[in-house]
């Protein structure tokens, strides 16, 4: 089957460093790829060469007519930013029902609340988990083929983020999604992804997460200090 | 040319608020994309080209004109590359442009091209005044989705497929009509605030961008209107009213802001 998305030899370079070096892998519909790697490792540098937002070498392939939804890890929205929920999401979609629809997906299933208080209420004055899921509703709106999440739970408590995920996961069977994310939690990328790929400038491993986060891959990836993985757990 | 002689102050007050609520709306984005310091400085920029017009004897609304349109081509050079010590550069090279224009305006009509003077409109001015402020409005329509998601997130807005450096320039282009219109309101020491502060006024008190897109324009014709009022009534000029009715409003937001 032909791939959704097909990455070759990409390379990234800021100035004089290299970010990214010779990158390559494919994504399948359906599929959860989820990028795990340390702080600084080109993560989203990767998201953003994918989507064409950055300069970079090699080949970017998507299957052509993808509808794809990019959410970034950093949102500059103030407390004091003068836009509704109800405005936000209308720039992405002007129908009204469509955008309750949305949001009833993302698990906010009283009516009478969503019409009446959330999309009134200004998009600064969300919680962490309310906005995320406002934007996991936002990324829905044009009924993409493909989500790219980068970090949707940063500043989320752990419940809270375990929700997240149940929720994309949820969307991903019920929409048949192809969700590729960067999370910085392994245990969440055991529970939700059908593949990881980790990634510090040069791919350390790509593959399914049970049998390519051996603790060699870790300690390449994370400098030898990750010491929470799923064999461990399954040896005691 | 008959209606001036029979109502000139309802003209100045026409062509004032109209200038008033394209400036506040203009304005709203200008808060909204943090630029609002840029925004008052940039009409120090049109006295070297009112300057320059008068010496060489074309009409000094081109030359303010001109030199605006060249100050926001500075500005929207300056946001295409990322890096960010451009609100020092702007606040240099707009200050200097100013003490350029003192410099070399004619001394008869210095204190009208740093004040405005709105007596002084032609039927030129009121008939582009209210051909321009629909357009401003109109044009604004269509790209401030654009202007407001790229201050949540640039990567996120050109992923939609919307080109901002092109909207940016549309939308700068935009605000350098405003200003060269709002000379003859306030000068060009003060059209930047009548720009400005409106706008902030009504951020502090809005939820939505619809209220505060509206409320931006209705303070900036409150502005002009009570600014034409007052100075027409105690023989004043009308450009430090029209500012100084701003900030009475933003404080009297403020308050009601910290008040909630």
């Amino acid at each position: 089957m032909e791939p959704v998305l097909r990455v070759e030899n990409v390379s990234v370079r800021f100035d004089d460093q290299e970010v990214l070096r010779n990158v390559s892998f494919d994504v399948q519909k359906g599929e959860v790829l989820a990028i795990v790697g340390p702080n600084g490792a080109g993560k989203s540098v990767l998201f953003r060469a994918i989507l064409g937002l950055i300069p970079h070498g090699g080949t970017v392939t998507w299957q052509p007519g993808l509808r794809i939804s990019y959410a970034p890890q950093k949102l500059f929205i103030d407390r004091d930013l003068p836009l509704s929920v109800g405005e936000f999401l209308h720039f992405k979609n002007p129908n009204k029902i469509a955008v309750v629809e949305a949001l009833k997906s993302v698990g906010l299933n009283d009516e009478h609340h969503i019409e009446e208080h959330l999309l009134t209420q200004r998009l600064g004055w969300l919680s962490g988990g309310q906005l995320q899921r406002v934007l996991v509703a936002w990324s829905l709106l044009d009924n993409p083929h493909v989500l790219m999440f980068d970090e949707p739970t940063a500043g989320i408590d752990v419940g809270g983020e375990e929700t997240i995920y149940n929720l994309l996961k949820r969307l991903q069977d019920k929409l048949h999604l192809t969700i590729i994310l960067i999370s910085h939690d392994l245990n969440i990328v055991y529970k939700y992804a059908n593949n990881v790929m980790c990634l510090n400038q040069d791919m350390i491993c790509h593959g399914v997460p049970s049998e390519v986060l051996d603790p060699k891959s870790l300690a390449k990836l994370y400098g030898g200090e990750a010491n929470f993985y799923k064999h461990e757990h399954l040896q005691h | 040319m008959s209606i001036f002689s029979i109502n000139p102050l309802g003209i100045q007050l026409i062509v004032s608020v109209l200038i008033g609520i394209a400036a506040g709306f203009v304005g709203a984005f200008m808060v909204l994309r943090r630029m609002s310091l840029v925004g008052d400085a940039l009409s120090h920029v049109a006295l070297p080209g009112i300057a320059l017009a008068l010496i060489i004897h074309i009409n000094p609304f081109l030359g303010a004109f001109a030199t605006l349109v060249f100050g926001i081509f500075i500005i929207w050079l300056l946001e295409k590359r990322t890096a960010l010590p451009s609100e020092t550069l702007i606040g240099i090279l707009f200050t200097l442009s100013l003490a350029i224009g003192i410099l070399i305006t004619p001394e008869p009509e210095l204190l009208e091209a740093l004040f405005g003077d709105i007596t002084k409109i032609g039927a030129g001015d009121v008939i582009i005044t209210i051909i321009a402020v629909p357009l401003i409005i109109f044009l604004l329509e269509r790209i401030y989705k654009g202007l407001v998601l790229d201050v949540i997130s640039r990567d996120m807005t050109r992923t939609m497929g919307i080109s901002i450096h092109r909207i940016n320039f549309i939308f700068l282009f935009l605000v350098a009509v405003i200003v060269t219109l709002g000379l003859k309101v306030a000068g060009t020491l003060l059209m930047g605030s009548l720009v400005i502060i409106p706008a902030a006024a009504a951020k502090n008190v809005s939820t939505s961008l619809k209220d505060y897109a509206l409320l931006a324009g209705v303070f900036g014709a409150i502005c002009a209107a009570v600014g034409i009022l007052v100075a027409n009534y105690y023989g004043l000029s009308p450009g430090p009213i029209v500012v100084l009715t701003s900030g009475v409003l933003f404080l009297g937001t403020l308050l009601m802001k910290e008040g909630k």
